[in-house]
């Protein structure tokens, strides 16, 4: 069951990084250029994915348990740390820098140019990297 | 300028579910840095639903184009800057447990204060790249 749930939500959520847009680079720069000629339409798939998880983890959070789990798995930590701060701070500016975040850069790999399997390798050396450092 | 973006609806609602199912059936975050670094480094039966989910996504991503029609996005054949970019990336999202799916979709959507600081750093420092970047090069990329 945890092997169908995978699965599953992972084809509904690439079909809907694909359909938002997220795998096209040229897009999320264009999102992120504010100062330039800014592209407004990835603000509705951050707004509308946020408001559907907040309305779906109101009613299931509110449970014992998952169906197929024996807990909910959620992040316990709650203090806004120098490791945060400086971790989002690389991100920010890599995402910038090319227009991938981890999602999309996976979901297009399916499209099969090279240069995605680069950053996705890439990207794996850094988590590496950092996970080193702790 | 703001205009009505159906597909991007329709793909944020799609992601939001795909994270609402995946708490309800299994109660995990449907983050995908954490996703991909457990499927690599994580406990061994803890694994596979995870490498499951990144199948999914890419073929859930290549479905929705072959259903649609609609084109496969053009890349960015700038190979030295994927490599910086997939670098900063991946020890960005490590470091800070977690991007713009964990964070600024689940993390927000559950109020983490966390989240929310991490997604207006990471939402800040984007902006501001992409308008040096500009500055630098001259005119969008």
């Amino acid at each position: 069951m945890k092997l169908f749930a995978g699965l599953a939500t992972g084809l509904i959520f690439g079909a809907g990084l694909a359909a938002s847009g997220m795998t096209d680079t040229a897009k999320v720069i264009g999102f992120l250029d504010v100062f330039g000629d800014w592209d407004s339409d990835l603000l509705f798939v951050m707004g509308s994915a946020v408001l559907t998880a907040a309305v779906g983890f109101q009613y299931i959070l509110r449970k014992e348990k998952p169906l197929f789990a024996l807990k909910f798995s959620l992040p316990s930590k709650t203090e806004i740390d120098k490791k945060l701060i400086s971790g989002a701070v690389l991100f920010g500016t890599g995402w910038g820098l090319y227009g991938y975040c981890p999602g999309p850069a996976i979901a297009a790999l399916g499209y099969l140019s090279p240069v995605t399997a680069v950053f996705v390798i890439s990207m794996i050396a850094g988590m590496a990297m950092a996970g080193r450092i702790r | 300028m703001i205009n009505f973006p159906v597909w991007a609806v329709a793909g944020g609602v799609l992601i939001g579910l795909s994270a609402v199912l995946l708490m309800w059936l299994i109660g995990r975050i449907a983050g995908i840095s954490g996703i991909v670094w457990g499927a690599i480094a994580g406990e061994p039966g803890d694994k596979l639903w995870r490498l499951l989910f990144l199948a999914g996504l890419i073929a859930g991503a290549l479905a929705f184009h072959s259903l649609t029609g609609r084109s496969v996005p053009v890349v960015n054949d700038n190979y030295p800057l994927a490599i910086i970019a997939g670098l900063l990336v991946g020890f960005g999202v490590k470091l800070g447990s977690g991007c713009t799916s964990g964070h600024g979709v689940c993390g927000m959507s559950r109020l983490s204060p966390r989240s929310f600081a991490a997604t207006a750093v990471f939402m800040v420092f984007g902006i501001a790249t992409v308008a040096v970047f500009n500055m630098l090069t001259g005119g969008s990329a």
